[in-house]
């Protein structure tokens, strides 16, 4: 019974908060909800078993991903008539796209109804019995699928590298901080303790 | 505890959910007790370094002092600044209050006291302590306010920048373990120094990653000297600025509720959790939850000494902590625990 009750409040609230992303006018108040979106997806999956993906759901995405998100859409100025001025403008593409997608769901429930294909002959490897959520990902991916991991790996690399490469300028007229000097600053070479006599200054 | 309320004549499912219920208030009440009692801790134990005497009028030692200022703040009014976006105001501090309470459901207290021993319990509080920047972020934007402002983004880079560090250091403790939940890596403790002392902080392979992580703990509960979030010199109270009466004791109790559990991590992850200090069979006679607590109080000590002590970071030597040193130290650190780890299981390869 409770995990009926769980389901439906998780999927109503997730599908609510992603039509909320969509058509709510601030784009803060979008990626608001879109963070609600993603903590109600991560509910359904640990409610089908896969926690490990859910609290990896969290920790990304919510944790990581969306506060950049949030954090770039928060210093932007908006302004909101020009916004909707743009409405107008891309309704015929909105209404383009909108078909589009309309159509292929009314394929895919088709053709999920005519029965499945078979991608494949060698069987799928299910996961070894008694064996939890992170053993399971663990033993698969570091056997069976190792070099789409470890390909997967190199892309990001080269991605973080060439992001980095994109950023990294040389800007003339930059004096950072030398850590290494203020470390070693010592008192003795910044405090002078002096005892002038009356009516006279000290020689800086 | 579903058992003893199955014994009522309820169905199993009723049992659970009542269990659960009373197991949720047994945590959050003593919790928030404990939270007035140990800022009443935090302030006295700072007068004494600073040789003053700290709360000491409302009640028997100004032990009711926490007290005294929550009943005040309670009475006072709630001002929405006109500017602000009335809504997000008022969720950012419960966001803030509800997952630093959230995070404490998977905190062991003894071997069978633990509200839900799920198998990712690590990742679970990774996950929720991720989402305490939402509470700062969102009303630093929603006050409308140039100080707030500059305050929340200085914490979403903070928050992000040690929560990398914390996430390695935390790698190098499951490994070592081999699990992620939590009471398992408390038990993997036991007697690990020579069958002795019950904590992987003494393994001097992970003693340099239980300093990164306490210094991490503090730079990500926003603790002094990494306080830069509410330097009151340069941003009068940071994301505060405009809260006040029980929006503002939210974030305050939040605060603290996040301190308290990031003092029981460092507890559960390197010293031993609820396990006695030394492996000596007399010394389980004393419950678990006392020498969880006593750890934590005494990371508690550690976490106000180091505030009355230290002055406050420079932003980019915070900055500079957080990258340069503690993330490759500690990614360094898990290479070489993953090294030690297959050595221990597999035998020496050559």
């Amino acid at each position: 019974m409770i995990q009926v009750f769980t389901f439906y409040l998780f999927a109503t609230l997730l599908i609510a908060s992603g039509a909320f992303t969509i058509f709510s006018r601030n784009p803060v108040h979008s990626v608001l909800w879109l963070i609600l979106a993603f903590f109600n997806a991560a509910g359904l999956m640990v409610l089908v078993g896969a926690e490990f993906i859910a609290m990896l759901l969290v920790i990304v995405y919510v944790g990581a991903v969306a506060v950049l998100f949030l954090f770039v859409v928060m210093m932007l100025d908006i302004d909101f008539a020009e916004l909707r001025a743009g409405f107008m403008k891309n309704v015929p593409l909105g209404i383009l796209l909108a078909i589009i997608f309309v159509c292929e769901l009314i394929f895919g429930i088709g053709a999920y109804r005519a029965g499945k294909i078979e991608l494949a002959d060698a069987p799928v490897n299910p996961a070894r019995e008694g064996a939890s959520n992170i053993e399971a990902v663990g033993e698969l991916l570091y056997t069976k699928y190792i070099f789409l991991f470890e390909t997967a790996g190199i892309i990001l690399l080269v991605a973080m590298v060439g992001a980095i490469v994109l950023t990294n300028r040389k800007r003339a007229g930059v004096r950072p901080q030398k850590v290494a000097d203020q470390v070693a600053r010592r008192p003795e070479d910044a405090t002078r303790n002096m005892q002038p006599e009356v009516g006279k200054g000290v020689e800086l | 505890m579903t058992e003893f309320f199955q014994s009522l004549g309820m169905t199993y499912e009723w049992a659970w959910f009542v269990a659960t219920i009373a197991g949720i208030l047994l945590i959050v009440l003593p919790l928030l007790l404990s939270v007035a009692m140990i800022v009443y801790a935090d302030r006295k134990i700072w007068a004494a370094i600073n040789l003053r005497r700290g709360p000491n009028v409302v009640g028997p030692f100004g032990l009711l002092q926490s007290f005294a200022d929550g009943l005040k703040v309670f009475l006072q009014e709630t001002i929405i600044p006109s500017a602000a976006n009335k809504g997000l105001f008022l969720i950012a501090p419960i966001i803030t209050f509800t997952v630093a309470l959230a995070a404490w459901a998977v905190i062991p207290f003894s071997e069978t006291a633990v509200l839900a021993n799920i198998n990712v319990g690590l990742l679970y509080i990774l996950a929720i302590s991720s989402l305490g920047v939402y509470g700062v972020v969102i009303s630093g934007w929603a006050s409308n306010s140039k100080y707030p402002f500059f305050s929340s983004m200085r914490a979403a880079a903070q928050m992000i920048s040690y929560e990398v560090s914390i996430g390695f250091t935390l790698i190098t403790v499951v490994l070592m373990a081999g699990t992620f939940n939590l009471n398992d890596i408390i038990m993997a403790q036991k007697g690990h120094i020579g069958g002795i002392v019950n904590a992987y902080g003494l393994n001097p392979l992970l003693f340099p990653m239980a300093v990164v992580f306490l210094i991490s703990a503090m730079a990500e509960t926003a603790r002094h000297p990494f306080d830069l979030t509410e330097a009151e010199s340069e941003l009068v109270a940071g994301y505060q600025t405009e809260y006040s009466s029980m929006s503002f004791a939210l974030f305050w109790l939040g605060e603290y509720a996040n301190i308290l559990l990031m003092c029981a991590l460092n507890a559960i992850l390197f010293w031993g959790g609820w396990l006695p200090p030394i492996d000596w069979e007399p010394l389980y006679a004393v419950p678990g939850i006392v020498w969880l607590l006593l750890k934590i109080f005494i990371f508690f000590f550690i976490f106000s000494w180091v505030m009355a002590t230290v002055p406050r970071y420079r932003y980019d030597q915070l900055m500079r902590l957080g990258w340069k040193i503690f993330l490759p130290l500690s990614l360094a650190w898990v290479a070489i625990v993953s090294g030690y780890v297959m050595i221990r299981d597999n035998g020496w390869p050559l």
